[in-house]
């Protein structure tokens, strides 16, 4: 028997998390929620995901700090060396600034990407927003992705849980 | 106690519910905020539109005759060397900090009034800081070698003076441009994602469409949203405070008399985001009676930022008074000279009026009637925002006009250039905010809808 994808929509996330729980429990899998707004509890019935964009900022903001504070320690100090009255040519306190900008430029785009990158952002249109429902997930719809080998069942299931509309989806 | 804090809880309200009215729903707010964008313009819009247009021509116009004449089209002269281009610098890139603390500073400590004025709070941010970024380039002189300050591999064989803070500021404000925008963009991606599919036209949804990247609002998208924007908000409080300490230390740094002082900084900073708030309470006055929102700003808002005015006023007040005990308890005769100077020189009527504007203005604000009523807020936002530009040119003409050698001392008076560039730069600020109005949602509305949402389930 082959699987299939439903989407199923709802007025709230409320009721689309007691859908979840009656899904889950009568073994169907809940691949994925949309909704117009963050929400932890959809999140939390979803699933949450490990996310590398924390990480990738730090690292970029390192980087950023090694970079700035090299490039101004290597020109400072050997390839446009000024003796000023004697004064350090390696005069780091003056160099912090500049590496600390260059740390959160580097942090703020390698976040960015990785934002794009972990939300699949890079695509403008995809197959999934041919199902009406989904195009109103922007706004005021909560809508749930089901993979289950017992379509009918699951219709029904998400009918009695205040389903609005369910449609298989269009892939 | 218990009791009490009930009492006056319910004396008060109960304040989330301030910020929402009852019956708005998710069909209201999107409706509420995308109806600009859809909705055909209004004569006013086209008036204002126009207005704004003419007075950016002006600004190209005083920049292009800048350009063929020199700085010597200025009031500057060889004593203040400094004129309004810095002080129209300093008090842009100001108020460019207080976009940034709201969406940061507000969304970390969890204030919810935010989610009404962030995003046009973040758009003049962005506006006004690339606006401040023009005037350092300007008042070079030699405007055309500015791409010097940039450290690239250049047959000269020269290098940036990494211990100037001009080299630092020039990092400063390029970081703070392009870290606003990124946050701006990303808070804004969720909503045009909903514009795009309310839009009512195929070619409106394809360009809406184009600029939401393929939002859908799967929690997997919502996920990475969070995570990304929290960190960007932790990163930016930093940011703020390093960029307006930086335009700070570029008086400190010099050894002249009422600059070289360790205030300065923080004093700056404050004065930003005193200057900020003031112009984002002007703002919001405008948009809420132009757009429609009163509903989703709403008196709760400006109470809140009254408050926030009325602490930077003290605070203002508090430095002011710093910098006049410390010339004096310094006792250095050019200090003590410089603050008489300031009090009862040739620029007096100025530094009255912006203690006047700065410190005692506001006070109003103690008084809950003020904070609530729409004229009073604006009326002294308005005034704040002369008070603070008075400032920032005091600050630089005052000290330049009276240095050590009193044979190199001279007056500073504007001259029609000056005038008109800073008024083309308003209207150019104007003109911005006339377009955008028209092209992106002005509310955060996913996080309108978070407040209405938890409001439902409570």
């Amino acid at each position: 028997m082959s699987t299939s994808t439903l989407l199923a929509s709802f007025d709230s996330h409320r009721r689309a998390a007691t859908a979840v729980s009656e899904l889950r429990g009568a073994g169907h899998a809940v691949k994925e929620g949309y909704g117009p707004f963050s929400s932890e509890g959809l999140t939390a019935v979803v699933g949450e995901r490990p996310s590398r964009i924390r990480q990738a900022m730090f690292f970029a903001a390192v980087i950023g700090a090694v970079t700035g504070l090299g490039m101004q320690y290597w020109s400072a100090v050997f390839d446009y060396p000024i003796n000023s009255g004697g004064r350090p040519l390696a005069s780091w306190p003056a160099f912090l600034l500049v590496a600390f900008e260059l740390s959160v430029l580097f942090a703020a785009l390698a976040g960015f990407t990785m934002f794009l990158v972990e939300g699949r952002l890079t695509q403008v249109h995809v197959r999934l927003f041919e199902f009406d429902e989904i195009r109103r997930a922007s706004y005021d719809r909560t809508v749930l992705e089901i993979e289950t080998p017992r379509q009918s069942e699951a219709r029904q299931l998400l009918k009695r849980a205040g389903a609005n509309s369910i449609e298989e989806r269009p892939l | 106690m218990t009791d009490a804090v009930a009492t006056g809880g319910a004396v008060r309200g109960e304040p989330e519910e301030q910020l929402l009215p009852a019956e708005f729903d998710f069909d209201r707010v999107t409706d509420t905020v995308l109806q600009p964008l859809f909705a055909p313009a209004t004569r006013a819009w086209w008036i204002g539109w126009s207005v704004s247009l003419a007075l950016t021509l002006l600004m190209v116009v005083s920049i292009a005759w800048l350009f063929i004449a020199g700085v010597g089209v200025w009031g500057v002269n060889t004593t203040v060397v400094w004129g309004f281009a810095i002080a129209n610098y300093v008090w842009w890139i100001g108020i460019g900090n207080a976009g940034t603390l709201i969406s940061a500073m507000l969304l970390l400590t969890h204030q919810k009034w935010r989610a009404s004025i962030n995003r046009f709070a973040e758009a003049m941010t962005l506006f006004a800081a690339a606006i401040a970024g023009l005037f350092p380039i300007l008042h070079l002189g030699r405007w055309f070698y500015f791409y010097w300050l940039a450290p690239y591999p250049n047959i000269m064989d020269l290098w940036p003076q990494w211990r100037s803070p001009l080299v630092w500021d020039f990092f400063a404000i390029a970081t703070y441009i392009v870290f606003s925008f990124l946050f701006w963009y990303t808070g804004l991606i969720p909503d045009l994602a909903a514009a795009r599919d309310r839009a009512q036209s195929e070619k409106t949804r394809q360009v809406y469409g184009v600029f939401a990247l393929g939002w859908s609002g799967s929690t997997r998208q919502w996920l990475a949203f969070e995570r990304f924007y929290w960190t960007m908000a932790a990163l930016a409080v930093p940011l703020v405070v390093s960029v307006h300490s930086v335009v700070g230390l570029d008086f400190a740094v010099a050894l002249m008399p009422g600059w070289a002082e360790t205030i300065f900084p923080p004093y700056f900073v404050v004065g930003a985001m005193f200057s900020g708030f003031a112009m984002v309470v002007t703002l919001a006055t405008i948009f809420r009676h132009s757009l429609g929102l009163q509903a989703i700003i709403t008196t709760r808002h400006f109470e809140e930022m009254a408050k926030i005015l009325l602490l930077g006023s003290i605070v203002m007040g508090f430095s002011y008074a710093t910098e006049w005990f410390m010339a004096w308890y310094g006792g250095g005769t050019t200090e003590r000279f410089l603050v008489l100077f300031e009090l009862s020189g040739t620029y007096w009527p100025f530094y009255w009026a912006m203690l006047l504007f700065n410190v005692l203005v506001p006070q109003v604000f103690w008084f809950p009637r003020a904070r609530r009523s729409i004229p009073s807020l604006l009326a002294v936002s308005l005034l704040i925002n002369v008070g603070m530009w008075l400032e920032r040119l005091l600050i630089i003409i005052e000290t330049l006009s009276r240095g050590y050698l009193p044979s190199r001392w001279q007056s500073y008076a504007p001259t029609f250039w000056d005038v008109s560039l800073f008024l083309g730069t308003l209207g150019f600020f104007a003109f911005l905010f006339f377009c955008l109005v028209r092209l992106v949602p002005m509310v955060s509305m996913h996080e309108v809808r978070q407040l209405a949402a938890e409001k439902v389930s409570r």
